[in-house]
C-alpha cells in the first residue's frame, strides 16, 4: 500500500489534496480531516469512487440450491451477521448485484440459473459456494450434475468446502469486495 | 418478489363462459419454496383451483452413484440427502448395512448415535421454526432458531469436526469416542434450549397473528394422509400416532421414556405444534440418554472389507421429516451395493401437497408448503 | 436368506403368513422369509388384485405403502412393494417382475395414491412403464433426457468440462 504525499499526482497545491491509488486510504484521510475539523478535498477517479460504493453494498440474490444454502443462511443470522458487510439478501434478480450459487447445479436447474444471471443488471458478480458449484464435488461422477457453475455462467470468486463454513463465505465476500475495488485498475491495465 | 423465473402468470379465458383462469408459476427460484421446488398454480380469483408440482431440480443421482461406491463411502452421500438432519440419515443407512451383515453395535455407540440424532432432530425443528416464522411474516423466530441451532452445531463440531457433513457414524459403531467434557456441555446446551423454547412460545406459539395465519389451513382427512404415504409430524398432526421409534422400535428407544405428540385437526398450526412438542420430547430423550450413557467400546467387530451376503433388506427410521427408508440389495460377495433405493420422507409428503393446497387462498399456499418442511435434497436425491 | 435359514417357530409374524397365502392363493409364486420380513412373489398380471386384496382384508389391512422400488436384474425389472399396516404390527414385501424387453407393470395408484411419484420415478430412471398411470411425464429427469440412468446398462457419459484433463 503506497501513500503518495499531498500534492503528488493530481495535486494543485491548493489545500490538503490527497491522491492515493488505494481509495481505502483516501477514506481514512477523510475521516482524519473530519476529526481535525479542517476542510479538505479528496481527488479520486470516478470509477474508483463507484467501485467503493458498489463493494460496500452488495445485495446477493436469495438463491439456495442445496446443503450450502443452510450455511449461507447461517452466515446471515445472528452469530455471523452478514449485514456488517453491507450484504443484504434480496429475493429478486432485478435488484441484486451478486449471485451466490450455494449448492449442486444439476442439468435441469442449469437453464433457470442462466436465466436468473441474465436478469441481473450489470455490474454483477457470481460467487460459487461449495465444492459442487466449483467443480461438481462429491457428485463428480453423476449423470445429472453440471461440473461446476462456471460451465454455464462466469464466476468471480470460488469458495471451497463441503459445505464451506459461514466464515469461509464471509471471506469470499471480502475477496469479492477487493476484486470490485481493483476492477478499475484492472481495466486500465495496471 | 415477482421474477420471471420465480413468479410468472398467464391468463386463459374460457371463450364461452368468459371465466378467466390464471396460471401462476412459482419457483424454482422463489424464497418461499425452501429450495428449488417449483409448482404451477391455477387460480380462479384468489382461490387455488389446482396445483402441479415439479421436482428434480436437485436430482444428483445419489442412488446410481451409490452403486459405484464402497459400503463405507456411501455414508457421505446420506449426509447430503436431508442436509438438515445429517445424523438421522447416516443412522438409517448404517443400520441397513448392519442388518444385512448381522453386525452387533456396542451399547455405548448406540447411545452416542441416539444422543446426536435427537440433537439433530431439535436442530432441524429449530430451522423449521425459524423459516416458518419467515413464511408467515415474522422475522424474530429465524434469529432465535438459528441462534440455538448454532449452539447445537458447536457441539457437533466438537464431536465430529464438521458443522454439517459429519460422516461420523460407521458401520458397526461410530468413528471415535466422544471428546472430554461432552456430557456437561450437552447438559448446559439443553438448559439453553429450554430457555429458547420458552422464547418461542412468546414469538409464535401464542401469537395471535400466527394462529390466525395457520389455524384451519391445509388440513386433509387422516385416511388421505395415510393413502398418500405421508409420515412424520404431518401425519401425527392429523391425529395418527405413528412414530417408528414406538411402532417399530430400533436402537435403545425402547428403554427410554417419551411420548409421541399428536394433533387433532391436521392443520398448519397443529403441524407446527407437533414439531415444537417434539423438541420438548427430544430434550427429555437426550437428558435420559446422557444419564444412561454406558462405558465401553464404540466400535463393534467389523471386517475391514464389507461384503454383505446376497439378499435385500429394508430398514427405516424416524427422521425429523418422517419415515426414511433404505432398500439395500446386495448381490453377494461385492463391496458395492447392487441397488440402493432411498425413500425420502419429504418425497412422499410432497405427493399430498396438491390435495392440501387445492381450494385454499393463494396467500395460504406458501404457508401450507412451509408447514410441510420439505428438504429438496431428499425429494430429488 | 431364504426360508430355509429361519425356523418357522421363531418367525415374528407367522400368523399373517397363512392369511397372505390364502389371499394370494393361485397368484402366489412363492411366499418366504427374508430376514424378519415376509416376502410374496406374484406375477405382474395379478399385482393389482393381490395388492387390493391385501389392503382391503381387515386382518391384514396393509394401508400404508412404505416404499416402491425398482431393481434392474439385467434381464428383468423387478418392482418391490414394501407394505405396512398401521392398525396391526406387521409388514410385507411384495415383488413382481417384468422382462426388460417388454417392461410394463400395472399401476397400483388405484390402491394407494402414494404409489404415484414412486411409479413416475421408476418410469424415469428405469423405463418401467406402470400401465394405467394417468401421468407418466418426466418427474425427476427432464424432457429430452436420453436413456434410463437407473439401469445397469446405462453408461454414465463422460462429463464435458472447459478445462479437459
Amino acid at each position: 500500500m503506497n501513500i503518495e504525499p499531498a500534492g503528488g499526482q493530481g495535486g494543485t497545491g491548493q489545500g490538503p489534496v490527497i491522491s492515493t491509488p488505494e481509495s481505502r486510504m483516501a477514506l481514512q484521510n477523510i475521516a482524519a480531516h473530519q476529526k481535525s475539523g479542517l476542510s479538505g478535498v479528496v481527488t479520486l477517479k470516478t470509477e474508483e469512487l463507484f467501485a467503493m460504493a458498489r463493494k460496500s453494498s452488495l445485495w446477493p440474490l436469495t438463491f439456495g440450491l442445496a446443503c450450502c444454502a443452510i450455511e449461507m443462511i447461517s452466515a446471515y443470522m445472528p452469530k455471523h451477521d452478514f449485514d456488517r458487510y453491507g450484504v443484504v439478501t434480496w429475493p429478486s434478480p432485478r435488484q441484486s448485484d451478486v449471485m451466490i450459487v450455494a449448492g449442486t447445479v444439476v442439468k435441469k436447474m442449469a437453464e433457470p440459473i442462466k436465466l436468473l444471471y441474465e436478469q441481473m443488471p450489470a455490474p454483477k458478480w457470481v460467487i460459487a459456494m461449495g465444492s459442487c458449484a466449483t467443480c461438481g464435488g462429491p457428485y463428480v461422477r453423476s449423470y445429472s450434475v453440471v461440473m461446476g457453475v462456471d460451465q454455464i455462467i462466469p464466476v468471480d470468486v470460488y469458495v471451497p468446502g463441503c459445505p464451506p463454513r459461514p466464515e469461509a463465505l464471509q471471506h469470499g465476500i471480502l475477496e469479492l469486495q477487493r476484486k470490485i475495488q481493483d476492477e478499475p485498475k484492472l481495466k486500465r491495465g495496471l | 418478489m415477482a421474477t420471471d423465473t420465480g413468479l410468472s402468470a398467464n391468463i386463459v379465458r374460457d371463450p364461452v363462459t368468459e371465466q378467466a383462469e390464471l396460471s401462476i408459476n412459482m419457483g424454482p427460484q422463489h424464497p418461499a419454496t425452501h429450495g428449488v421446488f417449483r409448482m404451477v398454480l391455477t387460480l380462479d380469483g384468489e382461490r387455488v383451483v389446482d396445483v402441479y408440482p415439479h421436482i428434480g431440480y436437485l436430482h444428483r443421482g445419489s442412488e446410481r452413484l451409490a452403486e459405484g461406491e464402497n459400503f463405507q463411502q456411501i455414508t457421505t452421500l446420506f449426509d447430503r440427502l436431508d442436509y438438515v438432519a445429517n445424523f438421522n440419515n447416516e443412522w438409517v443407512y448404517v443400520r441397513a448395512v448392519e442388518k444385512a451383515m448381522g453386525v452387533e453395535v456396542p451399547e455405548r455407540a448406540d447411545y452416542i448415535r441416539l444422543i446426536l440424532s435427537e440433537l439433530n432432530r431439535i436442530a432441524s425443528h429449530l430451522l423449521f421454526y425459524g423459516t416458518y416464522g419467515l413464511d408467515t411474516g415474522a422475522m424474530n423466530p429465524v434469529m432465535i432458531g438459528f441462534r440455538d441451532r448454532e449452539r447445537i452445531q458447536q457441539i457437533f463440531e466438537g464431536v465430529t469436526g464438521a458443522r454439517m457433513m459429519h460422516n461420523y457414524f460407521r458401520i458397526g459403531g461410530v468413528k471415535e469416542d466422544l471428546p472430554d467434557g461432552f456430557v456437561p456441555a450437552v447438559r448446559a446446551l439443553l438448559d439453553q434450549l429450554k430457555v429458547g423454547y420458552e422464547e418461542a412460545r412468546g414469538t409464535l406459539t401464542e401469537s395471535e397473528i400466527f394462529i390466525e395465519r395457520t389455524a384451519g389451513i391445509g388440513a386433509i382427512p387422516p385416511e388421505d394422509l395415510l393413502d398418500y404415504g405421508v409420515t412424520g409430524p404431518l401425519l401425527r398432526a392429523g391425529g395418527i400416532d405413528y412414530d417408528i421409534r414406538k411402532a417399530d422400535p430400533y436402537s435403545v428407544y425402547e428403554e427410554l421414556d417419551f411420548r409421541v405428540p399428536t394433533g387433532q385437526t391436521g392443520d398448519c398450526y397443529d403441524r407446527y405444534m407437533v414439531r415444537m412438542l417434539e423438541i420438548e420430547q427430544s430434550i427429555s430423550i437426550v437428558a435420559q440418554a446422557l444419564d444412561r450413557l454406558p462405558d465401553g467400546p464404540v466400535m463393534g467387530r467389523v471386517p475391514r472389507i464389507l461384503r454383505p451376503p446376497e439378499g435385500d433388506v429394508y430398514v427405516h427410521g424416524e427422521n425429523p421429516r418422517g419415515d426414511l427408508g433404505v432398500y439395500l440389495v446386495s448381490s453377494g460377495g461385492t463391496v458395492q451395493p447392487y441397488r440402493l433405493k432411498i425413500r425420502g420422507p419429504s418425497f412422499c409428503n410432497l405427493m399430498a401437497l396438491p390435495a392440501m393446497i387445492r381450494g385454499s387462498y393463494l396467500a395460504d399456499a406458501t404457508v401450507i408448503l412451509g408447514s410441510m418442511d420439505i428438504v429438496l435434497g431428499e425429494v430429488d436425491r | 436368506m431364504t426360508s430355509g435359514d429361519r425356523p418357522e417357530d421363531s418367525a415374528p409374524s407367522s400368523p399373517i403368513e397363512e392369511r397372505v397365502r390364502e389371499i394370494a392363493a393361485d397368484n402366489a409364486q412363492s411366499v418366504e422369509y427374508s430376514f424378519d420380513e415376509l416376502e410374496l412373489r406374484v406375477s405382474r398380471e395379478s399385482i393389482v388384485d393381490v395388492c387390493a386384496a391385501l389392503k382391503s382384508d381387515p386382518d391384514l389391512d396393509f394401508n400404508y405403502l412404505r416404499c416402491l422400488s425398482v431393481v434392474d436384474w439385467q434381464d428383468e425389472l423387478e418392482a418391490v412393494y414394501h407394505l405396512a399396516s398401521l392398525s396391526h404390527p406387521h409388514k410385507l414385501v411384495v415383488k413382481t417382475r417384468a422382462p426388460i424387453d417388454d417392461p410394463w407393470i400395472p399401476t397400483t395408484i388405484g390402491v394407494w395414491k402414494g404409489a404415484d411419484w414412486h411409479e413416475r420415478e421408476g418410469h424415469d430412471l428405469f423405463g418401467l412403464e406402470f400401465r394405467g398411470h394417468p401421468d407418466l411425464s418426466p418427474l425427476i429427469l427432464y424432457e429430452g433426457f436420453e436413456g434410463f440412468p437407473g439401469r445397469k446398462s446405462y453408461e454414465i457419459p463422460e462429463q464435458v468440462t472447459f478445462y479437459g484433463d
